[in-house]
């Protein structure tokens, strides 16, 4: 859906030339989610940037949905991607509304259709429409000025949503809550989306894939399970932190792990469900002596066991391979 | 006494006066306003042609108005205009320029540069991001920049009455070569009014356009909060 071709960014400065992006190649298939991850300076925003040619590639080439965006008008290209940034950006002159309507509006979209599609994504965000609909981004809090942020990149409904750390100037618990949000808007939705990020949690929470940036290079690329599990190189090993383990366990379900069984459930024996991600099974293990558990479906009926050994093989499998 | 009973006694000669300071000045700043807001919002793009026009502007308000009108007299005498509305006119409206391009320049700079990206990256082309946000945002700013030239010119204009432009300035002029304390009192008094009229007008304006910023979400909040109890 989304490919990027040796895509270069070079800046003269007095120093001579820095290049800040050096021949970034990947490829996004539609729907997923890509976090382009790294420390501050390495080229993860300038990238995001060349794709709605905020930033004009000194040479590269983008294609989204195999269409070359340097044959493109800009303004035209720009307006089929969704953008949020991290300062979000509301404009202050108008209400949620009107800045949710911003892109419709440069459409050509009816009164009437924009408004009804404001609402609708205000809804779709937990914001009551009766409620927001006509305040200004300077009567809302940080947590709602995102999600209107997020509601006006969905606005025109485009395939391709590009957020620059979106999530960055919440605070964790916000931070949180809006992530889990998106996630559950995007099974349903199913955008191709670029994220950026540096903050790794994020990333294995939010990602499909993962690409991890280093002073401007492409380090690794991959799913978030196999880039913990087996780090590239040791900037990506260091970056991803000592506690890869743990983080894996996130992306994990119980479904994946356990190994079919049945009978009834023991009420004295806890359990856990298999959709549940590992971190549950990981802190019953080791709070009880438990060698094994059993996973309940929502009926309450015994569906498979998951054993510490299964466990172990299933983190450790990534690492034989 | 004497001078209330003057006032009262010339009301409609003040009134003709107020009407003719107000129609210098409102051509003035309207032609300033015309040119100036343009040239302010143009001038961003070049920070060297921006300190250019801005030292210029500076240069034109160091000038005292009625050396200027002394200069525009044979200038203006080649079309018999040499004195009267139209030298106070071109006069008053340079006076008008700085304040008018300097705030409009300072306001479209100031724009916060995410609301800029914001709007290029949803697909705004240039003429659609200045209407729709940079100039809504920077209109505040650059009304109290019109407010500045607005009260500026009102005192300019009151020199104008000695190149026989009339205006309140004709009853202090009178003033001071007839020594009639009453004249003298009476046209400062209306300039005075009037300066403190169109500034306060002004700066009405001025905070209706502005957006509805934190201090009103509180209040707002806090009526919702009502509300709900």
């Amino acid at each position: 859906m989304i490919r990027l071709e040796a895509l270069t960014k070079t800046y003269r400065s007095a120093q001579g030339d820095v290049t800040a992006v050096d021949e970034i190649s990947f490829e996004v298939e539609a729907g997923q989610t890509c976090v382009l991850l790294g420390p501050s300076g390495c080229g993860k925003t300038t990238t995001l940037r060349m794709i709605n040619r905020l930033v004009v590639p000194t040479s590269g080439k983008v294609f989204i949905g195999g269409v070359d965006t340097d044959t493109m008008n800009p303004v035209a290209l720009r307006r089929t991607i969704g953008y949020v940034i991290q300062q979000i950006g509301l404009f202050p002159n108008m209400t949620v509304g009107e800045n949710i309507g911003v892109v419709p509006r440069l459409l050509g979209w009816s009164a009437e259709r924009i408004r009804k599609r404001s609402q609708e994504l205000l809804a779709m965000l937990a914001l009551d429409p009766a409620q927001f609909y006509d305040r200004y981004p300077g009567e809302l809090s940080g947590g709602q000025a995102q999600r209107v942020g997020v509601a006006r990149a969905l606005a025109a409904d485009p395939p391709v949503l590009l957020m620059d750390e979106p999530f960055g100037a919440l605070d964790p618990v916000n931070r949180e809550v809006i992530q889990d949000e998106f996630l559950r808007m995007q099974q349903s939705l199913r955008k191709t989306v670029l994220f950026v990020s540096h903050d790794i949690d994020e990333a294995v929470k939010m990602a499909d894939r993962i690409a991890i940036f280093q002073s401007g290079r492409l380090a690794q690329y991959a799913p978030p399970d196999a880039m913990l599990a087996q780090p590239a190189n040791e900037f990506v090993a260091s970056f991803v932190g000592s506690d890869r383990t743990l983080k894996r366990l996130r992306r994990i379900r119980v479904a994946e792990v356990m190994t079919a069984a049945d009978g009834a459930v023991d009420t004295r024996e806890l359990g856990v469900r298999p959709s549940d991600d590992l971190r549950r099974v990981a802190a019953l293990f080791l709070e009880t002596a438990a060698e094994s558990l059993p996973c309940i479906d929502g009926d309450g009926h015994i569906v498979g066991r998951i054993t510490r050994t299964a466990v172990a093989s299933r983190l450790g499998a990534q690492l034989r391979k | 006494m004497e001078t209330l009973a003057f006032i009262l006694h010339n009301l409609p000669a003040i009134g003709e006066r107020t009407l003719e300071h107000i129609s210098i000045v409102s051509v003035a700043v309207g032609i300033a306003i015309l040119t100036g807001v343009p040239l302010g919002i143009a001038i961003t793009q070049s920070q060297r042609t921006a300190d250019t026009v801005l030292y210029l502007g500076s240069i034109v308000m160091t000038i005292p108005s009625i050396a200027l009108f002394g200069v525009l007299i044979p200038l203006l005498s080649k079309f018999h205009q040499g004195i009267g509305y139209l030298p106070a006119v071109i006069a008053a409206m340079l006076y008008a320029q700085l304040p008018i391009i300097r705030n409009t320049y300072t306001a479209i700079r100031n724009v916060d540069p995410a609301l800029r990206s914001a709007a290029i990256g949803m697909g705004m082309s240039t003429a659609q991001r200045l209407a729709r946000v940079e100039i809504p945002i920077a209109l505040p700013l650059i009304i109290a920049g019109i407010r500045v030239a607005v009260v500026i010119n009102i005192g300019v204009t009151a020199i104008a009455a000695y190149i026989g432009a009339g205006g309140l300035g004709t009853f202090i002029s009178r003033g001071i070569s007839q020594t009639d304390i009453r004249q003298l009192i009476t046209g400062a008094l209306a300039l005075g009014l009037l300066a403190i009229a169109a500034d306060y007008s002004l700066l009405w304006l001025q905070r209706r356009v502005a957006h509805p910023g934190k201090a009103e979400g509180a209040s707002i909040a806090r009526r919702d909060a009502r509300l709900r109890a």
